[in-house]
């Protein structure tokens, strides 16, 4: 069963690149939201991270901020 | 005792990577322990001086150097931070935050990380403000009011960046006169929303929950600036505060020899963690293949 995943990104942002090369090349489906056009969405990222930064992951409601291999690998099961 | 590796190789940015190739094609029995891999490779937007392309962004080149070393069949210790190395005897201790290892000789190629301001609130407000990556985290601050603090052209870069969605943004140098180049220097001051204080140290960093304004001050005068984002771009420094045996020069650079030989038989360094001059990524790969050619011929005499 895949699960449902969210990132939180920035068009410019190289650590954003690199968790999205990430997931496609482990065939991890998600839903990419850019923060940079959408003000609310990047309001609500604030909130539920308390941090102002991207990439995020959301994986079913746990959250990992940066792009930390290990940490996602550890949370998705691959 | 665990394992004893013959090579360790530190950091898998330009310099360790190229290190890392060279390593697997002489079969040596090595390890690398690196945070990431592609180092500071991936910050940059466009390089248009990496021979055999024409251009190439940060992000890609970073992938090839993936691609390349998982060619071979390397031992990558991704993640991981290393945090002591010293020499014992014969043997060469690494440790990091996941454990020890052992080996007869290091290859540091662990680069440089941005250089922080080290002022009050620095650390408390990483994130919640404060960045140190404009182009990653710049559109949260859309419509806000911001500080750049820095001088060259990584900072006016910033302030190039948040000119088109801030609501007003500071530039704080320290120095006399903004060193980046006179045609960024003139698009910052053409802008409206720009204000550039000169000459202008920042005291402290404050807040609650997040960043709410900078304490500056400019001859013995302080200045409180009520601000939500704080861009510190003031250069980077060498990552070399893990080891303590080694020559450093004055900018915590290792001191390396045309071999890449630090004062500590068996310990050598290469690229942008060393006094090697130029800062490129073609200089560090260079220097990562001399480092294990010099790390090999030292095996092979010990």
């Amino acid at each position: 069963m895949s699960k449902n995943i969210k990132i939180y990104t920035t068009p410019t942002c190289p650590y954003c690149y690199m968790l999205k090369s990430f997931l496609k090349e482990k065939n991890v489906v998600f839903e990419e939201i850019d923060v940079s056009s959408n003000p609310q969405k990047a309001k609500e990222l604030v909130q539920k991270t308390g941090q102002m930064a991207v990439p995020v992951i959301d994986i079913e409601g746990k959250i990992i901020v940066g792009f930390n291999k290990e940490l996602i690998s550890k949370e998705l099961g691959i | 005792m665990s394992d004893i590796y013959e090579l360790i190789i530190i950091g898998a940015g330009p310099a360790g990577i190229t290190a890392s190739i060279y390593a697997a094609r002489k079969k040596m029995n090595f390890i690398v322990i690196t945070k990431d891999v592609g180092g500071q490779t991936v910050l940059s937007s466009g390089i248009e001086n990496y021979t055999g392309y024409q251009f190439i962004t940060g992000v890609e080149l970073a992938n090839k150097f993936r691609e390349h070393i998982e060619s071979f069949n390397i031992l990558l210790k991704e993640n991981e931070t290393v945090t002591f190395v010293k020499k014992d005897a014969d043997i060469i201790i690494v440790e990091t935050d996941k454990g020890k290892y052992y080996a007869k000789s290091v290859v540091v190629a662990s680069g440089r990380v941005p250089r922080k301001l080290n002022v009050k609130g620095e650390e408390e407000f990483k994130n919640r403000g404060i960045t140190y990556c404009a182009t990653c985290d710049a559109p949260f601050f859309a419509g806000k009011d911001v500080a750049v603090i820095g001088g060259g052209n990584s900072a006016l870069d910033a302030v190039l960046q948040l000119i088109k969605i801030a609501n007003k943004v500071y530039l704080i140098d320290i120095a006399p006169k903004l060193k980046a180049d006179p045609i960024m220097v003139e698009k910052a001051k053409n802008s409206n929303i720009v204000e550039i204080y000169n000459n202008t140290k920042v005291e402290e960093i404050y807040g609650d929950k997040f960043v709410e304004g900078i304490k500056i001050s400019r001859d013995n005068k302080i200045k409180e600036l009520s601000i939500e984002g704080i861009f510190i771009e003031i250069g980077s420094i060498a990552a070399s505060d893990f080891i303590n045996d080694v020559l450093k020069n004055k900018d915590k650079e290792i001191i390396v020899n045309c071999k890449c030989e630090t004062n500590i038989p068996g310990i050598f360094a290469a690229g942008d963690v060393t006094n090697v001059p130029s800062k490129q990524i073609i200089v560090a790969c260079g220097e990562g293949a001399k480092a294990v050619l010099s790390a090999f011929e030292y095996l092979s005499k010990i």
